[in-house]
């Protein structure tokens, strides 16, 4: 359904640099039982969040109160696996828009722009630079901007550039997603079909 | 004439329109649906007021979070009903059909669609999950969507995709005593990595891939989204249309003669380009087990898991980390180690072919008392084969049991969960930090070489204990 527009956001950024992220630690299976999208942010990330009693695991990142943000800056290959989009949501739920990283799995991508995160790709080597700059000082902000399609780390001022396709942008821009878009195309999917 | 690869010739064929700079609307012939990533799709589609626009092109079953044991009765679990249930009351809703627990019919949907004959060269096939990439051995496009897509192919038939690039992988020559279809992914993957396969499709092609059986096939089209690929097909051959032929819901008749003439020009022109090619050696591929927590941490069964020498500092770091969550030290033979669990199932390898395979290997033999085996058919047809065959009563007499069909301890979504801290050697897809139960450590292997550890109670080289034959002079 309809998600808040994305415009610019800066904001800090929580570092999981970990690689290879699949979509199983995003969200375990077994909290994949609801029937409606509704309190998945309290299980991102849970096995890592928290121990099998249910207590906090102080040195997991998100349980770490240095760090806070609406971006997410990710490791290598991030969201692998399984094409839940339950991990997006938990994602969103929780309350990052942005996901930042030098390498996303494809269908983790494809979920994210459906339901309004932001995946922004880097070059490795600025990937590098935000970690860095992120756990020498944690409140470092970062400004990402959808309509320039530029990440900027603020306190230096180092800019690059990542790729979103225009019909995508517009979406992410306005809220929208695919549905309103196909609707429209009905007559010409309806003929379509009846060829087949 | 421009020379085109058979991703191509699919994927141009169902294209209904392309906008400049953004995706294709990209039409899907059949969709998939079960019970835990369907609910929230129906939940918005009604709340925007639409309808499924083309029912008889959706097909429905429970399979991720049933029960393997008695189910006849109600499922125990709260939540699991909850969402059986909801596919129940939305496939009578909207006019969908759907292949119920306990019918003959049901199974996991990726077993089940082929088996049906639903799946069929050409197609379009998703699902909303992701080793919808299984049915590409037909020679479809089949992949995996979320749940706002599964929407929108309710609505529209349609999805927004960009077109990916293309992947050929090759493998030629004979595979050696042992080897299997699931070697032969895992050997793949461990080459290319666990991302190696992001962003492209895959064409699967070689003498050692046409030599496959379609449930073979299937394995290694499965296992496609393990390097990140979208998905991995296989043009249709005599081999495909045997399979299908007098299938519940392939054309019979005229229809079939007609359709066997379109398939077979579904393959690759001679010539056409692929953005990436890999060519592999059967030769080089022998049994393989995984260590990590990633399908691409594989290795040969008789060989040790890998040094840390060599290692960038940041690759390091999340090697270690993987495994010391399986309890391994780099430099370790993999042969040897003590398990606890062996599971042969799921839609990689929970075929009657699979269960042909353990029942051979275990026919006179027993199970180790330090195993506790979990054997599931991946639907009924397969349970009521194995039954047939008398392979039940074979694997009952080494000390398994057959459970029920479902995804199983594949994803642990039911009761089927591998204790914190346990080795578990799996059929199945995923090696996942607690994929197979919070805490579970899961080595994947091939059917035969789950077989050896279920029977000796610790990682084997099946090859090992396969008697060689006697050679007459």
């Amino acid at each position: 359904m309809a998600y808040d527009k994305f415009d610019i956001l800066t904001s800090r950024v929580v570092p999981l640099s970990s690689e290879n992220v699949d979509t199983d630690q995003i969200i375990p299976a077994r909290f994949l039982k609801a029937t409606e999208r509704k309190g998945f942010g309290d299980n991102l990330f849970r096995d890592w969040r928290y121990d099998s009693e249910g207590n906090p695991k102080p040195d997991f990142v998100l349980n770490d109160p240095t760090y806070d943000g609406k971006i997410l800056l990710a490791g290598k290959n991030f969201g692998s696996g399984s094409s839940r989009e339950h991990a997006v949501w938990a994602i969103y739920d929780y309350g990052f828009r942005c996901v930042v990283s030098s390498f996303f799995a494809d269908i983790f991508k494809n979920n994210c722009l459906n339901i309004g995160v932001l995946p922004v790709t880097v070059t490795p080597e600025f990937a590098d630079e935000l970690f860095e700059a992120v756990e020498a000082d944690p409140s470092t902000e970062v400004e990402v901007d959808i309509n320039k399609q530029t990440i900027t780390l603020l306190a230096t001022g180092k800019s690059e550039s990542f790729d979103i396709n225009a019909y995508k942008k517009q979406n992410m821009k306005n809220g929208f997603d695919d549905i309103d878009y196909l609707l429209n195309l009905k007559s010409e999917i309806k003929a379509f079909e009846a060829g087949r | 004439m421009e020379k085109k690869t058979l991703f191509d010739k699919i994927w141009d064929a169902h294209v209904i329109k392309s906008i400049p700079e953004g995706p294709d609307v990209f039409f899907i012939d059949k969709h998939f649906i079960h019970e835990v990533t369907s609910p929230v799709a129906f939940l918005n589609l009604e709340k925007r007021g639409n309808k499924v626009m083309f029912p008889e092109r959706t097909v429905a079953t429970p399979d991720h979070n049933v029960p393997t044991i008695d189910q006849d009765k109600t499922i125990k679990d709260q939540l699991s009903r909850m969402q059986v249930e909801k596919l129940r009351e939305n496939c009578k809703k909207h006019g969908i059909d759907l292949h119920d627990l306990g019918t003959d019919h049901h199974g996991i949907v990726h077993v089940i669609g082929p088996e049906l004959g639903i799946t069929q060269p050409g197609m379009t096939i998703v699902c909303g999950d992701s080793h919808t990439s299984t049915h590409g051995a037909f020679g479809t496009i089949a992949f995996g969507i979320g749940t706002s897509e599964v929407e929108m192919v309710l609505a529209t038939q349609c999805i927004m995709q960009a077109k990916p690039k293309k992947m050929r992988i090759t493998v030629d020559g004979t595979l050696g005593k042992g080897v299997s279809s699931k070697d032969i992914i895992l050997y793949i993957i461990s080459q290319i990595s666990a991302s190696g396969g992001t962003g492209y499709f895959i064409e699967y092609a070689g003498s050692a891939i046409r030599s496959l059986s379609m449930e073979a096939r299937m394995t290694i089209c499965n296992m496609s989204i393990e390097m990140g690929a979208r998905g991995g097909l296989i043009a249709p051959d005599e081999t495909t249309f045997n399979y299908l032929e007098g299938k519940d819901f392939a054309p019979k008749g005229k229809d079939w003669d007609a359709a066997i003439a379109k398939w077979r020009a579904l393959k690759t022109d001679e010539g056409a380009a692929f953005d990436l090619e890999y060519h592999y050696d059967a030769v080089d591929i022998e049994p393989m087990i995984t260590y990590g927590t990633n399908p691409g941490m594989g290795v040969k069964v008789k060989d040790s898991i890998p040094t840390t020498e060599g290692m960038k500092e940041s690759v390091k770091k999340s090697y270690i980390k993987s495994l010391d969550y399986m309890g391994f030290k780099p430099g370790e033979a993999m042969k040897g180690k003590k398990i606890d669990y062996v599971f042969v199932g799921s839609c990689t390898n929970g075929r009657i072919e699979d269960l042909r395979t353990v029942a051979e290997f275990v026919k006179g033999k027993k199970k180790a008392d330090n195993i506790t085996a979990w054997i599931v058919p991946g639907s009924r047809e397969v349970e009521k084969k194995a039954i047939e065959e008398g392979l039940v009563q074979i694997l009952e007499d080494a000390g398994f049991k057959l459970r029920q069909p479902g995804c199983s301890a594949c994803l642990a979504m039911n009761d089927d969960k591998i204790p914190s801290g346990k080795y578990a050697v799996s059929t199945s897809n995923r090696n996942f930090e607690g994929r197979q139960g919070p805490g579970s450590r899961t080595l994947l292997a091939s059917p035969l070489t789950v077989a050896a550890v279920a029977i000796t109670g610790e990682i084997t080289d099946p090859r090992d204990l396969i008697e060689e034959p006697v050679l007459e002079v």
